[in-house]
């Protein structure tokens, strides 16, 4: 390719085109009008209007998560910027993979408090992984694509280029660089010989070990969930993970415990908290998963497997770390398991596994059904029995509902879960089930959100309407901020404060003011043939499941306590315990 | 059942931590462009880490490098976090915890303006002879001295100072390297 004359904006437009970027999220603006107009001027890119910026972020966000590839936004200055702001926040402590182009003023008002001026580099220097201020011409093509390379290699995250308009305007000359290797950022992907051969040595002598693995195996790419999933059968290790790594191990596999951490199952907290050897891969020891620190899995060794090497030690000291990629070490780890032809203790293990399935006997996903009232548990099931056989893609707001799908819809595959688990975003789920559509044009989407939740981002119905999507809004409505209303509960004396939404609008004729199809069901008994129904149509619909609204997320790991002291659901129901009373002062004080 | 380990410690929640702390010095060789600076002081604020000093000049124009000397406190879990905190910044071509690598050597430099008459200014000029501080400025009623040297030298004079009329102390921080024939 040689080099070729051509404006700023120009620019973008083919270094999008060169990296293969095929849908841009975004809002237009004065300071990004010259790269709206070269977009206008060519087939290649397509982009889509979103509503407020925030959604063009989540809906990079989805559409990065469901695909592996780097999700693209493109927002104006000043407001534009700060909208997105919490979407680029939300990507750096999920590990998205995103490029945001933001418009600046022309680079001689910068610090004037200009119109619509705001310190984009600044105000993103703490949510981004890197940030560009672009300043003149000649920088532009570099940069463009360096910013493609640091989103995506390594652990994953959020770049900015923020592009001042004389800069857009400007002429220079374009040629696609060839980026194989960056200047000073250098991940390591293979893991170190000497420590893989002692991670196998332990795993052969280990009596009751667990996988405990998490997102960065969906970051590192099909290849880590195959080798996850061959590591496991080769073992015959359990394996648990966190929220962020659902789907890498099927949770049909008969050695899958479910989800760990707060609102994870008896059997794998348990696990974990018993093990005699951890192999974390691609998790990152956050405080949803460990509770109590000085009580997290007391007895265990812990092999540790991440890209980056901060979080290696960071909140759980471990006894063997691992920097690199998940796919390179665990298919090291594997083939020198297999050339040492070594065995795991076998009696050791039918020991484990006995105790284990003691464990899952607690049933701790059990709920009290109901005849008259749909449970919100009760729902999830439903949903995931009548949409499994589907090309079936979720996506989630944050609280209650994102618990109750977590735990209750069951994922085979990496890149189907698109959840905001870091930072726990309200409003994630409709934006991001957009951008997943527009990855999927043909499968089955669904936003299953919270009647609180979906508010927060609803203006995105109407560019899944302009956009022909076919995403459906599975609301679980029980009329509360649920989890805030549950922790009240917990920790305020059933004082809900601000937590009773009084005036939830009607979501069936709100669905049909988009020009989306509304559904509303209340009766357990009508609630397959009601999901059919939602299935069956074709375009945007909003499903308002009515559910009891006073129903809690069990089980739980109450804060400031240990894997092994879970409450259960049993306990919360019966009042045989007061539930207000199982957190102490100091667990009050964590969130 | 093996014996029960120790408590994990956390640089960020761990009580052991908090009892144990010690001062590094950090060795950061950076790109020169804009941001640069505000991203490695935002990680420390962001991050609660402390700076008790930090210095930073170009090094090498030609690939417009430059060299920022920390110094910062913690427990040695923290100061282990710091620093791969700072690898994740993208310009930064590498860090170096001086204090582990041992024996490096520490200078600062420091101006001191004292104004006095009589006796106070006799001795003061005594004393800054002693300390091998430089007179860089006088006039009849004051001197500013330029003083070289480790951070409590520094810290010694100025105390000794402070009687015979300190009026203004000017402090660049800590710039330190390795001893011996090797790069850092």
């Amino acid at each position: 390719m040689s080099k070729r004359q051509m404006t700023g904006a120009e620019m973008v437009v083919e270094a999008l085109k060169d990296q293969g970027v095929d849908v841009v999220f975004g809002y237009p603006g004065g300071a990004v009008l010259p790269i709206y107009d070269a977009i206008f001027q060519q087939n290649h890119v397509r982009h889509v209007l979103v509503r407020q910026e925030g959604g063009a972020a989540h809906a990079a966000e989805g559409y990065a998560r469901s695909t592996g590839k780097v999700g693209v936004l493109l927002v104006t200055s000043g407001p534009g910027a700060t909208n997105a702001v919490t979407g680029l926040t939300d990507a750096l402590l999920d590990s998205i993979p995103l490029v945001c182009f933001t418009g600046q003023v022309p680079t001689h008002l910068i610090g004037s408090d200009a119109f619509q001026e705001c310190d984009t580099v600044g105000i993103t220097r703490h949510c981004t992984k890197h940030n560009y201020l672009v300043r003149s011409i000649e920088d532009l093509p570099r940069i463009l694509h360096e910013a493609f390379y640091v989103a995506s290699h390594g652990r994953p995250g959020p770049v900015v280029i923020d592009l001042p308009k004389d800069i857009q305007f400007a002429t220079g000359w374009y040629e696609k660089p060839e980026i194989t290797a960056h200047k000073t950022y250098k991940p390591r992907l293979k893991g170190d010989a000497a420590s893989i051969l002692q991670a196998v040595e332990m795993m052969a002598k280990a009596k009751r070990p667990v996988f405990y693995t998490g997102g960065g195996i969906i970051n590192s790419g099909p290849l880590a969930s195959k080798l996850i999933r061959d590591f496991v059968a080769l073992t015959d290790f359990p394996i648990t993970s966190t929220l962020m790594g659902l789907g890498a191990y099927p949770a049909s596999g008969k050695n899958w415990l479910g989800m760990l951490g707060m609102h994870g199952t008896y059997e794998a907290n348990h696990t974990m908290h018993d093990c005699d050897l951890m192999i974390c891969v691609g998790a990152r020891f956050d405080d949803r998963i460990t509770g109590r620190l000085d009580a997290f899995s007391p007895h265990s060794k812990k092999i540790h497997i991440d890209i980056d090497p901060s979080s290696i030690n960071k909140n759980v000291r471990v006894d063997l770390p691992i920097v690199g990629d998940c796919a390179h070490v665990l298919q090291d780890m594997m083939e020198v398991w297999k050339e040492r032809s070594l065995k795991t203790d076998k009696a050791a293990l039918t020991e484990w596994w006995k105790q284990i399935e003691i464990w899952r006997g607690r049933k701790s996903l059990a709920y009290r059904p109901s005849k008259t009232n749909i449970k919100p548990q009760y729902a999830i099931q439903r949903l995931y029995e009548l949409t499994r056989d589907k090309d079936c893609y979720i996506t989630t707001e944050v609280g209650q509902h994102q618990m109750w799908a977590a735990q209750y819809y069951h994922f085979e595959e990496p890149n189907r879960w698109m959840t905001s688990g870091g930072l726990g975003t309200m409003g994630y789920g409709l934006p991001a089930a957009i951008g997943t559509q527009m990855a999927h044009p043909d499968a089955l989407v669904i936003d299953i959100a919270g009647d609180a939740s979906i508010l927060m981002n609803i203006q995105e119905m109407s560019t899944a309407k302009q956009y022909r999507s076919n995403v459906k809004i599975f609301i679980l409505n029980n009329q509360y901020m649920g989890m805030v209303r549950q922790w009240q509960e917990l920790l305020h004396g059933g004082r809900y404060a601000e937590s009773y939404t009084e005036s939830l609008p009607d979501f069936v004729k709100l669905a049909e003011a988009y020009g989306a199809k509304g559904i509303r069901c209340s009766d357990p008994n009508d609630l397959d043939r009601a999901i059919k129904e939602m299935i069956e149509t074709p375009g945007v619909v909003v499903f308002d499941c009515i559910i009891e609204a006073e129903e809690n997320c069990f089980p739980m790991i109450p804060s400031g306590k240990a894997h092994n002291d879970m409450i259960l659901a049993e306990l919360g129901d019966d009042g045989g315990l007061e539930i207000g009373s199982i957190i102490d002062e100091k667990g009050k004080m964590l969130v | 059942m093996n014996a029960p380990a120790p408590l994990p410690p956390s640089p960020y929640s761990s009580a052991l931590g908090k009892s144990n702390v010690e001062s590094h010095t950090l060795a950061v060789i950076v790109d020169n462009e804009p941001g640069v600076l505000a991203r490695v002081v935002g990680l420390f604020s962001g991050r609660g880490y402390n700076i008790e000093s930090l210095t930073v000049a170009e090094v090498a124009h030609g690939e417009h490098l430059s060299r920022i000397t920390i110094v910062t406190s913690g427990p040695p879990e923290a100061i282990e976090q710091i620093g791969h905190q700072l690898e994740r910044i993208v310009p930064i071509h590498k860090v170096t915890d001086l204090t582990l690598t041992g024996r490096a050597i520490e200078r600062e430099l420091a101006m001191i303006k004292v104004r006095g008459k009589g006796d106070e200014r006799s001795e003061a000029l005594r004393l800054a002879e002693a300390f091998h501080a430089k007179l860089i400025d006088a006039t009849t009623e004051s001197f500013v001295f330029e003083l070289t040297g480790k951070p409590n030298k520094i810290d010694d004079f100025v105390e000794l100072m402070r009687p015979l009329g300190l009026v203004e102390i000017a402090r660049t921080g800590v710039a330190a390297i390795t001893r011996g024939p090797m790069a850092m």
